[in-house]
């Protein structure tokens, strides 16, 4: 049998790069333009894409109508006040700034208590606020002058907005948990370095990025392919020896550990602890399409998962090495004795899946930031997404990620009369319990066969 | 390169208290994986419940310490009871993902902000100590040139070895015992002991929760020796590295979790040593070129993880274990 694992690798690298321009397309960040200057600008427009928007308004004790404060200086640091100033600016005629943000975090608000108007004063004396940004879109924060004032977002733009995010974050997963269930499919391996795989991409692409200089389109591209390699020589290195020599599934997943800590351990030797952004499509605007507003970077997102995903399908269930892979991990001996090369499909299952997992990097990366545990940080999530549609399976894994994807970013903005099931900064939790439960009633998943699992 | 202050580094994290709480998790392990075969990798939880039934009846209920205690222990209990009911059914390598995303999704609870009133938030509670440490007889700390312990160590010390001796005293006892007998039996062949007629199901959630127990002990000397609960500390990565420190002694044995701690800490602290000083000072050895000092304090965590790795493949019954005792090659 004439094996030809390249096939597939070239059929998402050509998904990859018809959809090069509507991401070249994409217009480069907005840097936040720092008004410095006491006088009170015109006004501050609510900036497109990531931002976070105070407004400030004198309350004067609940008498009258609320009036703008402006003229106020307002900083906006990364994390806190030693982070990284991410953009200052002095408050409109309507008391209102708004400054873009490269991602979701935790952001610091500095307020100049000396910029405020005479016979203004702000009612809580905290001058400072540390905001978490969440969702994707606005992030309003408020500092009490009078009495504090609020500008929330409307439920329903918030669900249309965490169900966008949910699905970008599911696709992401889902690319991961085709290569974790492929893998698991044809090998019996669950590994849990996986998630590093998943760094490794992202870190890769920053390598080509920002070391060499490349873009991100083309160094996104070459991590994939680097991680196709790399997902050879781990086979070829690692696990195919211990196959032969008959080591036990879990003593493979307990040096699958080891594995992972290694690599993590190395991730944070050369790449540092810091967390890093990518030199392009940082914090882009987001254009109205109707009920969503999205980013070229997110449509690119978006499109890439999707391509990838599906050429991925068709060729499981129509090329001979798809067929082949599906017949492996059904039953390794029938398909060794019906001729198969069993060695040389499960080489190409590792190609395969690594190079998907290695895309999910770079999705991720380009999705929010480079960091050396973002993997480790996702791993559960992408188990979640595999067992909750059923290990092995492909369909199951897709449909599972896309379903963990919309948990974590639909669950926190779920409330029943106020109170919270799961507050935004434990997302991932609500995943979790899923996780369990679904182990609990249906352990084969929701499109798994039923077998021996217990 | 001082190699006076590697050793001293080396020795006292490996009869330190660090160690102590490794050797506990990891004995509770040793009850899990070793004898029965269940791949627990959520031993973390059970500390951070452990640590945290403590902290929390002490500092947010204001119970007395001695209470705290049973409810430290009592909360372990439930939690194996909850975690076992859904997951003992289910083949290994559910049971390895299960009982991890528990002990995530309770490492996310305790620090979340939302529940700071309770928990604490991500700096967790402290004051809750006190009785522990009024209990110290000791005046002094020691230092005898090879090891040096401060006051605080020394009582943890006392108390964490103590600890360790009557546990392993314990399970010598139950595993000559027909009960233990069951228990590595079902590590065989689970299927053969049904056939026999013995309820698995109770058998493998009897040793879940002696492990447990364990590992909740863990957590409560955690807290202790370090007067503070701190969610982060009971993440994934340490179940992974207690498990590390127990495949490195030898599962299956008595002695393995307690000898593998040692070693395990011995090789954490001497490597983090020397390097530090290697790359430490006006004219390190490693010049900063290749290493920084930052860099220095991983190379450990490569070294852990290239070892656990090999040890795994060359010598998985460690370095006291029988091979043919480890449940390594089923699912």
């Amino acid at each position: 049998m004439h094996l030809r694992p390249a096939t597939l690798l070239m059929a998402i690298l050509a998904g990859l790069i018809l959809l090069a321009p509507v991401t070249a397309n994409a217009a480069t960040t907005p840097a936040p333009s720092p008004s410095a200057g006491a006088e009170a600008p015109e006004a501050n427009p609510i900036v497109d894409g990531q931002n976070i928007t105070v407004t400030l308004k004198d309350l004067n004790g609940g008498k009258g109508e609320p009036k703008p404060v402006p003229g106020v200086t307002l900083t906006v640091f990364k994390e806190s006040k030693s982070g990284e100033q991410v953009g200052t600016q002095v408050t409109d005629t309507a008391g209102r700034i708004s400054i873009a943000i490269p991602s979701n975090g935790v952001y610091y608000i500095a307020l100049d208590p000396d910029s405020l108007p005479d016979g203004v004063e702000l009612s809580g004396g905290e001058s400072n606020l540390t905001i978490t940004a969440r969702l994707g879109g606005n992030n309003f924060a408020t500092f009490p002058i009078g009495a504090s004032v609020g500008e929330s977002v409307a439920f329903s733009e918030k669900l249309t907005n965490s169900v966008v995010s949910g699905l970008k974050k599911g696709l992401i997963i889902a690319l991961a948990a085709l290569g974790l269930s492929l893998i698991f499919g044809t090998t019996g391996l669950t590994n849990f370095a996986h998630g590093e795989l998943i760094t490794f991409g992202a870190i890769i692409t920053f390598m080509f990025n920002r070391g060499f200089g490349i873009p991100v389109i083309a160094a996104g591209a070459l991590a994939v392919v680097v991680s196709a390699g790399f997902g050879w020589v781990q086979d070829r290195g690692l696990w195919r020896p211990l196959r032969r020599r008959g080591t036990g599934l879990i003593a493979m997943m307990i040096v699958s550990i080891g594995l992972a800590l290694l690599m993590r351990s190395i991730f944070q030797y050369t790449f540092g602890s810091s967390t890093q952004t990518l030199s392009q499509y940082v914090a882009q605007p987001r254009t109205d399409y109707g009920l969503i507003s999205l980013s070229d970077k997110e449509i690119a997102i978006f499109g890439i998962s999707i391509v990838a995903i599906v050429i991925v399908c068709i060729a499981m269930m129509k090329t001979r090495l798809g067929k082949a892979m599906r017949a492996v991990s059904d039953n390794p001996a029938l398909s060794a004795s019906s001729g198969l090369r069993v060695d040389g499909v499960i080489s190409s299952v590792w190609i395969l899946g690594t190079a998907l997992t290695g895309l999910s990097g770079v999705l991720l990366a380009i999705n929010e930031q480079v960091n050396f545990q973002m993997g480790f940080k996702l791993l559960l999530l992408v188990f979640a997404g595999v067992t909750l549609g059923g290990l092995g399976t492909i369909w199951g894994a897709l449909v599972g990620s896309i379903i963990i994807g919309l948990i974590v970013e639909v669950a926190p903005i779920i409330s029943i009369n106020g109170y919270n099931p799961v507050p935004a900064s434990i997302k991932e939790v609500g995943a979790l319990v899923v996780l369990i439960l679904i182990l609990l009633v249906r352990p084969q998943g929701i499109l798994g066969r039923a077998q021996r699992i217990g | 390169m001082d190699f006076a202050v590697v050793i001293d580094a080396a020795f006292s994290a490996a009869l330190g208290p660090q160690a102590i709480v490794f050797a506990l998790a990891a004995i509770g392990l040793n009850v899990h994986f070793g004898y029965t075969g269940l791949l627990n990798f959520g031993q973390a939880g059970f500390m951070a419940v452990g640590g945290f039934g403590l902290a929390v009846s002490v500092v947010t209920w204001d119970l007395p310490f001695w209470v705290g205690l049973i409810v430290a222990m009592l909360a372990t209990i439930v939690l194996a009871l909850v975690l076992g009911v859904p997951t003992l059914r289910l083949r290994a390598d559910y049971l390895a993902i299960a009982t991890i995303a528990s002990s995530e999704i309770l490492r996310l609870v305790l620090g979340a902000v939302e529940f700071k009133g309770t928990f604490g938030g991500s700096n967790g509670l402290t004051g809750f100590a006190r009785t522990y440490k009024n209990l110290n007889p000791y005046g002094d700390g020691v230092d005898i040139g090879v090891v040096s312990f401060s006051k605080d160590d020394l009582w943890s010390i006392t108390v964490g070895w103590t600890l360790v001796a009557l546990g392993c005293v314990l399970i010598w006892t139950l595993m000559r015992s027909p009960w233990g007998r069951v228990l590595r039996s079902i590590r065989e062949d689970e299927d053969a002991v049904r056939s026999l007629g013995k309820n698995v199901f109770a058998y493998k959630m009897q040793a879940l929760v002696l492990g447990g127990v364990f590992g909740g002990l863990a957590g409560v000397f955690h807290v202790l020796k370090q007067a503070s609960a701190v969610p982060t500390d009971f993440n994934t990565t340490f179940t992974f590295y207690a498990y590390a420190a127990l495949l490195m002694g030898g599962a299956a044995r008595v002695l393995g979790p307690v000898i593998g701690s040692i070693l395990f800490w011995f090789l954490i602290a001497g490597l983090g040593s020397f390097f530090s000083q290697a790359t430490g000072g006006t004219d390190p050895l490693i010049p900063a070129s290749i290493m920084t000092d930052t860099q220095a304090s991983l190379v450990r965590f490569i070294v852990l993880g290239l070892g656990l790795m090999l040890l795994m493949i060359l010598r998985p019954q460690g370095i006291f274990g029988d091979r043919r005792e480890i449940a390594i090659d089923g699912r």
